[in-house]
């Protein structure tokens, strides 16, 4: 396309963007001024009907848990999309994973540091994914959190240590699996209590690590397959950056 | 004195967001951008949204970094290759 057409197109289109934007903006309620009367309902009735004192999980995971379920499966399809994507295709080999891919590049203090790390994000992931009912946080975090000790591996230099403490095939079940059991307690609410994704569990005291019913367990489900999901997609990529290499004929 | 913090934060954001756009080069494009991811972080943290700050923090920091500096190596190295 010529210059001149590329902005015939895009002044047109930035005026009508403009336009829409001002007129938008224009009909915004004011800055912290929140106008509907959903949020403030929660706030006086969601710690006494659910127990969970933080309520932005208890909508995520419960009030609003089929939305989360939507999202869910909005990474468990991307995860599985970069998977068949960035399969092993005919004409690519692996290099010889050999002294080569040890240490790599990696310094001392860098190798120090990350596994000094790896211990202590599991505990803090394990306790973001588990507490995500009472504080800020819940099975998203704390999965990301979870995912990213194993890939301090990586970052110390370790890539076939890594592939070693996070196999494909225990991610792939992982992200599978978190995604199921997401979805299960949803049945289960349907089954008990005769709403899709109804809390059907003891509430417990409020503030308590075992309150909230079902929320801890959804909390879990999404933190294993978020933990599952952002692994494997590291996985793939770093696979495709370090170990496979187009070889010789048949490629492209 | 929570309206000033709430307010830097978000001029921060427009700052640093708008030096993302400028960064040509990608390799320092994607170092920018996790500090834009941390400007981000204070203003949902301004805003009192720990769940929201959270979820920046570790999509910002940890996600997409490697992710972005994976593929770049791989494009690097696929030119190199190919200018053989």
């Amino acid at each position: 396309m010529s210059q001149r057409g590329r902005l015939l197109l895009f002044l047109p289109s930035a005026a009508v963007l403009l336009f829409l934007l001002i007129d938008g903006l224009q009909r915004l309620t004011g800055f912290g001024h929140y106008p509907g009367p959903y949020g403030f309902v929660l706030n006086g009735v969601g710690v006494n009907q659910r127990h969970a004192t933080n309520l932005v999980t208890a909508v995520n995971f419960d009030y609003r848990a089929f939305d989360t379920l939507g999202e869910e499966f909005i990474l468990f399809t991307a995860t599985t999309a970069i998977v068949l994507i960035l399969r092993h295709m005919r004409g690519e080999r692996e290099r010889p994973s050999g002294d080569e891919l040890r240490r790599e590049n990696a310094s001392e203090a860098l190798r120090g540091m990350a596994l000094a790390f790896v211990a202590a994000l599991i505990v803090l992931g394990g306790y973001v994914v588990t507490h995500g009912a009472l504080t800020p946080g819940g099975g998203f975090q704390g999965g990301v959190v979870l995912g990213c000790a194993a890939f301090l591996v990586f970052l110390a230099g370790e890539v076939v240590a890594m592939k070693r403490v996070a196999p494909e095939k225990l991610l792939e079940f992982a992200d599978a699996a978190g995604a199921a059991g997401f979805a299960l307690l949803g049945i289960g609410g349907l089954v008990f209590a005769g709403v899709f994704f109804q809390n059907f569990l003891d509430l417990g005291k409020p503030g308590s690590l075992n309150s909230a019913g079902t929320m801890p367990l959804v909390s879990i489900s999404i933190g294993i397959e978020v933990a599952g999901a952002f692994l494997l997609v590291w996985t793939e990529f770093l696979d495709q950056a370090v170990l496979v290499r187009s070889g010789g004929g048949g490629s492209e | 004195m929570n309206e000033v913090f709430q307010a830097i934060a978000m001029v921060s954001m427009g700052i640093v967001g708008t030096a993302v756009v400028l960064a040509r080069d990608p390799l320092r494009q994607a170092l920018i951008l996790g500090v834009y991811g941390m400007t981000m972080i204070v203003t949902f943290f301004a805003l009192q949204a720990p769940d929201v700050a959270l979820s920046a923090i570790v999509v910002t920091s940890v996600g997409l970094p490697p992710m972005v500096l994976l593929a770049l190596r791989k494009l690097r190295e696929y030119r190199r290759e190919h200018e053989e």
